[in-house]
């Protein structure tokens, strides 16, 4: 698994993101327009594809797409 | 471990009552154009019923219709039921309990057992058990298990959080004794230090209502305003201990009975929101077919979902044949469990809307 790929599912599942757009350094908070809602998107994504469970903490403590790539990274087998 | 089966109980009928007012998420204005379609698209609610305000409709007024339904059609003797449990987080009296006064209203004899419980999302799998469990006896032939809320009124209108999610509704099943009926397999759990997800904080002993404080609204995030009367919702914690939680239940409980997932003609989840059933649908590699949802017509009935989406969806299908049904409720307490069973020629009624 790489970076690159955790950002083509992010693509793939918000609508509203321009394919390109996003980098591993972009902060996804402004890029997804961020909201509860948008959260549950992306804990629902993460443990649907890689089976791994983020909390409210560590989407508070994550500030680019890098730094939720590395927490999901860690947590899988 | 909470995982065990009863014999001897056969599940005769079930019938749901929803409030005839229908409200649709897209006119919720309290937040954007934009953000009411992320909603609508990721809880799955676009419409809900409820009650037209308080001191109209209340939960054991949508049971008790449910409940005369249910025994018309079942034909059944009021003198015969000796058991009925209602269960709701929505009671007409704090003191007293509102069983007795559906054994009442519904005409059944003193000679019947009523009992009040208090759950939420899992209530009616829990409500499952101590029904079977109490006819263990043999001596009760017939009962009623009546499992409804009405979440409206207690949500803020500007808490986008709660408000859009929930709809009202009051059912009833009908259960007896039968030797020869199949067995039903239970896995209950729960985790008490979860008691804060979902929360009506005062108003209970422990927070009495405090004629000034109780009534404030405050901002706890961007859209959700509340006061400590109105229910609490913690989405992402609810959605976390839904995604750990569900699938494992399930999973543990069919691996103890030896069943599969593919043995089961339908999967009933608790109507908690599009997402979490979705995700928990596809740990479970239920086809979609075999899982009925009710969230988009009728919201998250919390207590009312299962019975509601068998009598809903099911109508048809349960009617005719014999059918495996595996059932699964979660959420408020933290509270949550599984039951398998089988359910031939069901009785089940129309809808009632009133």
């Amino acid at each position: 698994m790489n970076v690159e790929e955790f950002i083509h599912k992010i693509e793939e599942e918000y609508e509203d993101l321009q394919p390109g757009k996003m980098k591993p350094d972009s902060e996804f908070r402004k890029l997804l327009d961020w909201n509860s809602i948008n959260a549950l998107i992306m804990i629902s994504l993460i443990d649907t594809e890689y089976d791994v469970q983020i909390n409210a903490d560590d989407i508070q403590k994550s500030i680019t797409v890098n730094d939720l790539f590395e927490k999901v990274k860690k947590r899988t087998g | 471990m909470a995982i065990f089966s009863f014999h001897n109980v056969k599940f005769s009928g079930v019938s749901g009552a929803i409030p005839l007012k229908e409200i649709s998420n897209s006119d919720y204005k309290w937040i954007s154009a934009k953000e009411r379609d992320l909603l609508i698209k990721t809880t799955g609610v676009e419409k809900r019923r409820v009650v037209p305000g308080f001191r109209t409709i209340t939960t054991s007024d949508l049971c008790f219709s449910a409940a005369e339904k249910l025994l018309y059609d079942l034909k059944w003797d009021k003198n015969e039921i000796d058991l009925l449990i209602f269960i709701s987080q929505s009671r007409d009296y704090s003191i007293p309990q509102t069983s007795a006064i559906l054994q009442d209203r519904l005409g059944l004899p003193h000679s019947c057992m009523t009992l009040d419980i208090s759950l939420g999302c899992s209530a009616y799998v829990y409500g499952l058990s101590v029904i079977c469990g109490l006819m263990q006896s043999g001596t009760i032939r017939k009962s009623l298990l009546l499992v409804g809320d009405i979440s409206s009124l207690g949500t803020s209108y500007r808490d986008k959080s709660a408000y859009p999610l929930f709809g009202d509704a009051g059912t009833a099943s009908a259960f007896q004794y039968e030797p020869s009926a199949p067995a039903m397999h239970f896995n209950l759990m729960s985790d008490g230090s979860g008691y804060d997800a979902i929360i009506m904080p005062d108003a209970g002993m422990r927070n009495w209502i405090d004629r000034k404080k109780s009534f404030e609204y405050k901002k706890y995030g961007t859209g959700i305003y509340r006061t400590k009367l109105n229910l609490h919702l913690d989405g992402i914690k609810v959605f976390n201990f839904s995604l750990r939680e569900v699938a494992p239940n399930v999973k543990e409980l069919l691996k103890v009975i030896n069943k599969t997932v593919e043995e089961a003609d339908y999967v009933v989840l608790h109507q908690a929101n599009k997402l979490i059933n979705e995700v928990v649908r596809k740990k479970l590699k239920v086809p979609e077919d075999k899982f009925p949802y009710t969230i988009h017509k009728f919201g998250n009935t919390s207590c009312a979902s299962i019975p509601l989406t068998i009598a809903s969806e099911l109508q048809t299908a349960l009617r005719m044949k014999h059918a495996n049904l595996l059932l699964s409720g979660f959420g408020v307490g933290l509270s949550w469990g599984s039951v398998w069973m089988e359910t031939d020629k069901l009785v089940v009624s129309d809808i009632i809307e009133m």
